[in-house]
């Protein structure tokens, strides 16, 4: 630490040069949070899957309906603890464009297995009340400015009622957070299954898939193959997965946006390394007689080493800081404008990681000069010089 | 003309040199490759995407939806309403048979061969005219499915991307089981994603009834798609949309595409921010390596033009050999590469191949230039103004 001062001003020693290679780890930084956010935003169901929930869908696929009919069959398997079901309505508020997820459930049911949502007592008995009530997710009230008793009609692209209609119109009777950090997890709206079942035009008694949570001492996995059990050779079979397996298979649909994203973020720290690599290189070419006067003032070798090293881990670490706070801010922005539909997030995770590769990035920078630094013999250095 | 004549001297001499400064200079070229060949790849989703889509989309061909319901998959229409589409004016004739093939849509569940995990593959129950309906479709291998028989013909692609769907093999979905019998081609549409068999046979497996969910048609012509939307929308006994085939695919493939370019230019935009400043670097560096014959020059009569001038184009050149590699690169690597993702719009999955075009190559040249070309400019500047007796003093 003593020898801040030294780093820090021949860090600054050619100051066009540094502050270039500054902003070239700030844009690698900030391409860094933005690519990690759109990665979180296609893994986003695997974000809040919960070990202890399971999903059961009809084999054939997950647009398959299934008989509401199973849920008792399902409630009875031992370790079980509670069971609601799903239905995916396909619905959109106004223009086709403002689409997002909006589930026909029974409340008491749906909140008993999603416990980490959070709704007000005098909201949840409103809602469980009202047969047209709803109730929507706060990220979702905040775009569209919607508040508690405001009525609202969504068109259904599926479900046409029986009178022939698609809008379906309900009112707001609550407005609920979650527990789970992260965007994404109060993008949605559910209403009241009983109201949807007697008014839609067709599919009355199904329901489009079951989540269970089971038992703490309750194994998932023997769970999953007794409820499969159970309906296997009927009329609808059933596959059962945990909550965690179904999101990452669904993910994958989209095919391995995982891979693109760690594949354009190799090429963009590849390049990054050279830049920086080459300025502290020649960085350390134009200061051998300098370094050598250090040595001769009685610097070790090591400190001659660290102190060269020590200043690309601070350039690094300047633009490191620099672009992740722009990104952070920047996917605030864009997840309040855009979240409901691409719930964009930078997670811890993503923090550490971009921690882990800053001071890799600085060591592979910095060391090869760092060693030429620590080898030069004091009377070459100044001959050369 | 003497200044022309400077600026080649210069370029020249500066040119001969760059050897000396290899490290630096190919420091710039990568981060410039990188740039574009990271532009090429991501946009060449987009372009692939939109083809393969665009592909299957006739203007020709109507394709009759429930109203409301934006995509074959949430659409359902009866056999009555199938019928009046049949009847409808504008619609092409064979003889006295309109050429029409009401349509059935559904999903199931095959592993991907890339990943070994699920995907929704479309799986389509069709009547005998479908082939006459839609242009350029044909069997390529085998035969066609005999109706009333539990046989399917696959598209090509997803012949390639799912497993399990090779000629003459057995799959089963569900209760049933199915021989494929053959192989279809599309001109590279999206049809080529889906599985067909028999309409009536779909309907039995699938418990539908007699409910269709889509009617496609044949128009006598181009112009016949309003004559027949009038005429449906007239009609108080079906509820439709009424759209061209071109229209109905396009509409499918915006968001996805649209999304795409979304995060493909900004991206490509802050990565050439980025190259910029590599390149900065790279020339300013360049310049003060070379202070003492700049200043040399200069004492020799050389004007501040010729200086400047060199010094872009040595950047400039720098800038598009990495955007050549990186454009060559993106074309052998990722040109043709087959993926397939999930369309939300129909909730299954379509095959495309990335398409590294001439138009893409040439908007990542055009990006290389401007990096080149701004990453020279000040170094430039600030060479045609190095004062000359200082330089030559300094070494």
């Amino acid at each position: 630490m003593k020898y801040f001062g030294l780093i820090w001003s021949n860090a600054w020693r050619k100051k066009i040069r540094t502050s270039l290679t500054i902003l070239s780890v700030f844009v690698a930084f900030l391409l860094f949070a933005l690519l990690s956010a759109v990665g979180y935003a296609f893994g986003v169901g695997a974000n809040f899957a919960d070990a202890e929930r399971l999903i059961v869908i009809n084999k054939i696929t997950l647009i398959n309906p299934l008989p509401i009919a199973y849920q008792n069959r399902i409630a009875a398997t031992p370790g079980v603890r509670s069971v609601t079901h799903n239905t995916w309505f396909g619905g959109y508020y106004q223009d086709e464009r403002n689409q997002f997820a909006q589930f026909p459930v029974d409340p008491e049911e749906y909140f008993s297995v999603y416990s980490e949502l959070v709704l007000p007592d005098e909201q949840f008995e409103a809602w469980r009340k009202n047969r047209t009530g709803a109730i929507v997710g706060q990220a979702l009230a905040d775009q569209y400015g919607w508040e508690v008793g405001d009525r609202i009609p969504i068109q259904a692209t599926i479900w046409t009622k029986a009178d022939g209609g698609r809008s379906w119109e309900f009112d707001i009777e609550g407005i609920f957070s979650s527990k789970t950090a992260g965007a994404g997890a109060t993008t949605f709206m559910l209403f009241q299954y009983d109201y949807f079942d007697e008014a839609r035009a067709f599919g009355n008694g199904t329901i489009g898939w079951y989540v269970l949570r089971v038992d703490p001492d309750a194994d998932p996995v023997q769970v999953a193959d007794a409820i499969d059990q159970q309906f296997a050779n009927s009329a609808n079979e059933t596959e059962t997965s945990t909550e965690e397996a179904f999101a990452a298979s669904f993910a994958k649909q989209y095919g391995d946006i995982g891979l693109i994203v760690r594949l354009i973020l190799a090429a963009v720290f590849f390049t990054l390394l050279l830049v920086a690599g080459n300025t502290m290189s020649q960085s350390v070419r134009e200061r051998i007689s300098e370094l050598a006067v250090l040595k001769t003032l009685g610097f070790t070798d090591m400190s001659v080493l660290w102190t060269v090293l020590a200043e690309a881990l601070l350039i690094l670490a300047i633009g490191a800081i620099l672009g992740l706070g722009v990104g952070w801010l920047a996917v605030e922005g864009l997840n309040s404008q855009f979240g409901t539909q691409v719930p964009l997030y930078l997670t811890p995770m993503a923090f550490v990681t971009a921690f882990v590769i800053m001071v890799v990035a600085g060591i592979l920078s910095g060391i090869m000069p760092a060693l030429q630094a620590m080898r030069l013999t004091i009377t070459d250095a100044l001959a050369r010089g | 003309m003497k200044s022309i004549r400077q600026i080649l001297a210069v370029t020249l001499l500066n040119l001969r040199n760059l050897p000396k400064r290899v490290a630096a200079s190919v420091v710039a070229v990568i981060g410039v490759a990188a740039v574009v060949m990271v532009f090429s790849a991501v946009l060449s989703m987009a372009t692939g995407f939109e083809r393969t889509m665009t592909a299957a989309g006739a203007d020709d061909t109507a394709v009759i939806l429930r109203s409301g319901s934006t995509a074959e998959l949430n659409s359902g229409l009866s056999n009555e309403q199938a019928l009046i589409v049949a009847n409808a004016p504008g619609v092409l004739k064979d003889g006295d048979q309109p050429v029409i093939s009401a349509e059935l849509y559904v999903i199931v569940d095959l592993e991907k061969k890339a990943t070994g995990t699920e995907a929704n593959v479309p799986f389509r129950g069709v009547q005998e005219s479908a082939f006459a309906v839609r242009n350029n479709i044909g069997i390529v291998e085998g035969r066609m499915f005999e109706p009333g028989k539990n046989e399917i013909i696959v598209g090509r692609a997803a012949q390639q991307e799912f497993r399990g769907l090779e000629l003459d093999s057995v799959i089963r979905f569900g209760k049933n089981e199915w021989s494929v019998v053959g192989v279809f081609e599309a001109g590279g549409g999206v049809s080529e994603s889906e599985l067909w068999t028999d309409v009536r046979v779909l309907q039995g497996a699938y418990r539908r009834g007699n409910s269709f969910q889509s009617v496609r048609v044949r128009l006598e012509s181009v112009d016949s798609i309003g004559a027949l939307r009038e005429a449906l929308e007239a009609d108080p006994r079906i509820d439709p949309d009424v759209s061209t085939e071109r229209e109905y695919y396009s509409e499918q493939s915006e968001a996805l595409s649209t999304f795409i370019k979304v995060i493909g230019y900004p991206l490509t935009i802050l990565m050439s921010i980025g190259a910029i400043f590599g390149a900065l670097n790279t020339m300013y560096s360049s310049v003060s390596v070379r202070g003492k014959e700049i200043a040399t020059l200069r004492a020799l009569g050389f004007g501040p033009l010729p200086v400047m001038v060199s010094t872009i184009i040595e950047s400039t050149l720098l800038a598009l050999i990495g955007g050549l590699i990186g454009s060559v690169a993106a074309f052998l690597i990722f040109n043709g590469f087959q993926v397939s993702t999930l369309n939300f719009a129909n909730f299954s999955q379509v095959v495309f191949d990335f398409a590294v075009t001439p138009d893409l190559i040439r908007q990542g040249l055009v990006a290389a230039l401007v990096i080149g070309v701004v990453g020279g400019l000040f170094p430039a500047i600030r060479a045609a103004r190095m004062p000359v007796a200082l330089a030559l003093r300094e070494l």
